[in-house]
C-alpha cells in the first residue's frame, strides 16, 4: 500500500510540458509532447526524453564539431538505480567466469597499469537511434536523431585484460555486467555478451576517459566497454564484472532484445553463438550521414549556401558522401574533412547554388570504404534499429 | 513484503523524480496505471509511445513488463490497465 501512497502524492506535482515545434515533426505527437530540454548533473541541456531511467538525445548543434563534447553527449539507461558518484569512485572491476583460467579482481589503478593508454576515436551510437523517425512507428524510446556521438575513447585493450585472467580456449563470448540495476529485483539485469573475437580485437577498450577527461557519470564513471564500430548496446557502463563464458549468455537483452532479422543487415562478424533461425544480435553499425548546420524549412541565401554534415558507418570509413539536388538524378561528390579514423563521425561540405528562390530539395548519401550506401527506404525491422535512410533536407531559397 | 520492500528502494529516487511526471489523461484506469506503471519508469514512457499502439501492441507491452521485467502488478488491475492504455493513447 506504502508504494500507492507515494505515487499518489507525487502524481499532486505535475509539470507542464508544453508541445514544442523545435522537435523533429517525424516523432510520434505524444514524443513530440514529452520532450523538453532539461540537463543532468555535469551536462548541459539535452533534449530529455525519460528522466527515470534517463534517456536524454544529443541536440542537433552539438554535432556541428565531429568530436561531440561531454556535457551534451547522449545518455541511455534500461534501467533506473544508477549508483552515485560517491558509490562508483572505489571501483574494482572482477573478471571470471567458467572461461577464466583464475578470477582476478582489479581497480582503476591496477588496469592503469597494465599497458600504456591506448586512445580509439569512435561513434557511440544506440541501436535505437532515429528510432522515433520509423514509419510506421514501434514502440520503444523514441530517439531522433541524437542518441549518438563521436568521442576519443582512452583506457586498456580489453584482450590484456582478460589475460590477467587467462582465456581457456573453450571461451565463446565475454559478458559484462554494469552497476546499474533494476528497481525490481526479479528484472532481469542489465548484461550483455559478445563474441570472444570481438573481445580480443585490438580496438575494443576498458576505457576510463572520454575525450582527455574522466567518464561522466551519466556515461559510465569510472569504466566502460568501447566496441568500436559496434552498436552502444554493448558498450557497459559502470563495469564491474566480466564474464568468460563457455555458453552463450542467455538473458532476456541477449535473447529477446536487440535482435535483427538474420542476414538482413550485413556484418563483418556474425555472432554464431547468439544465432536463431530467425534472428541474430545487432552487431555492427550502419553507414549514415547527418545535415548538421541546416533544419528542414529554414531560409538559405538564393546566391549560394553550404551544407555541412557529418558521415560514418562500423569501422570501415567513408568513401564519399554525396549531394542530390535533383531527387536523385544527379549525384555531386561534397568535400570530406579531417579524417578522425574509421570508427569517427567524418565531416563534409558542399556548396549549393539553386538559381532561383524557393524550395531547396537536398538529399544526402554516405558511402563506406566497403562500398555499403545508405538506404534508399526504411528497412523495416521489429525493434526499429539500423535507421539509415537517406536524408531529404528540404530548405527555401530567397 | 514485496510492496514494502519495494517501497523502500523507490523512496529516495521517487521524491525527486516524480516531480516530473506527465499528467496522463483523465479515463478509467488511469488510477491503476499511475500506481503500477510509474513503480520501475516515469509515466512519460506511455505517451512518448503514442499515438500508435493497438489494444494487441499495449496488450504486449504490458504483458513483457509483467511477464519479463517481473513488475508487481495485480492480476486484476490488469485489463482496466490495458484498456486505459489502448483508450486514452491509442491509435487516433
Amino acid at each position: 500500500m506504502r508504494r500507492r501512497e507515494i505515487l499518489a502524492g507525487a502524481t499532486l506535482l505535475v509539470a507542464a510540458r508544453p508541445a514544442l515545434a523545435q522537435f523533429d515533426p517525424r516523432l510520434p505527437a505524444g514524443t513530440r509532447e514529452i520532450a523538453r530540454m532539461g540537463a543532468l548533473p555535469g551536462k548541459r541541456q539535452l533534449i530529455e526524453l525519460t528522466d527515470r531511467p534517463p534517456n536524454f538525445e544529443t541536440p542537433l548543434d552539438a554535432f556541428r564539431t565531429p568530436i561531440t563534447p561531454n556535457d551534451r553527449f547522449f545518455v541511455r539507461y534500461h534501467l533506473a538505480l544508477i549508483p552515485e558518484m560517491d558509490e562508483l569512485r572505489d571501483w574494482r572491476v572482477a573478471i571470471g567466469g567458467p572461461g577464466a583460467e583464475r578470477s582476478v579482481t582489479l581497480s582503476l589503478a591496477d588496469l592503469q597499469r597494465i599497458a600504456p593508454p591506448v586512445t580509439v576515436t569512435a561513434v557511440c551510437q544506440c541501436s535505437g537511434n532515429r528510432r522515433g523517425l520509423f514509419q510506421p512507428h514501434v514502440p520503444g524510446v523514441e530517439w531522433g536523431i541524437g542518441a549518438m556521438g563521436n568521442a576519443r575513447w582512452t583506457g586498456v585493450r580489453l584482450r590484456d585484460v582478460l589475460a590477467r585472467a587467462g582465456v581457456k580456449s573453450d571461451t565463446i563470448e565475454v559478458a559484462f555486467d554494469g552497476a546499474d540495476g533494476p528497481i525490481v529485483p526479479e528484472t532481469p539485469d542489465f548484461v550483455k555478451s559478445i563474441p570472444l573475437a570481438r573481445a580480443i580485437h585490438s580496438d575494443t577498450l576498458l576505457a576510463w576517459e572520454m575525450n582527455g577527461q574522466p567518464l561522466p557519470h551519466f556515461n559510465g564513471f569510472p569504466l566502460r566497454v568501447v566496441v568500436p564500430g559496434w552498436t552502444a548496446t554493448y558498450w557497459m557502463k559502470h563495469v564491474n564484472r566480466i564474464e568468460l563464458r563457455t555458453a552463450p549468455e542467455e538473458n532476456f537483452w541477449m535473447k529477446a532484445a536487440y535482435r535483427v532479422p538474420r542476414g538482413l543487415f550485413p556484418t563483418d562478424m556474425d555472432f554464431p553463438t547468439q544465432m536463431t533461425q530467425a534472428n541474430e544480435p545487432i552487431t555492427q553499425i550502419m553507414v549514415n550521414s547527418l545535415v548538421t548546420n541546416l533544419q528542414d524549412g529554414v531560409r538559405v541565401p538564393v546566391g549560394g549556401f553550404d551544407i555541412e554534415g557529418i558521415a560514418w558507418d562500423g569501422g570501415h570509413g567513408i568513401r564519399s558522401v554525396e549531394v542530390s539536388t535533383d531527387r536523385g538524378e544527379t549525384w555531386q561528390r561534397a568535400r570530406l574533412g579531417q579524417d578522425l579514423g574509421v570508427y569517427a563521425f567524418r565531416p563534409w561540405t558542399m556548396r549549393v547554388q539553386p538559381g532561383r528562390a524557393g524550395p531547396v530539395q537536398a538529399m544526402v548519401r554516405a558511402t563506406s570504404n566497403a562500398g555499403q550506401v545508405q538506404a534508399a527506404r526504411l528497412v523495416p525491422n521489429p525493434a526499429g534499429y539500423h535507421h539509415n535512410v537517406i536524408q531529404t533536407l528540404e530548405v527555401i531559397a530567397s | 513484503m514485496r510492496s514494502i520492500v519495494i517501497a523502500g528502494a523507490l523512496a529516495a529516487p521517487l521524491l525527486s523524480a516524480m516531480a516530473a511526471e506527465p499528467e496522463l489523461r483523465p479515463g478509467p484506469g488511469r488510477e491503476q496505471v499511475q500506481a503500477n506503471c510509474g513503480a520501475c519508469h516515469t509515466l512519460a514512457y506511455i505517451p512518448m509511445n503514442s499515438p500508435f499502439l493497438n489494444e494487441a501492441q499495449w496488450t504486449a507491452e504490458v504483458n513483457k513488463m509483467v511477464g519479463v521485467f517481473h513488475a508487481p502488478v495485480p492480476r486484476e488491475d490488469i485489463p482496466a490497465i490495458i484498456a486505459y492504455l489502448t483508450a486514452q493513447y491509442g491509435p487516433r
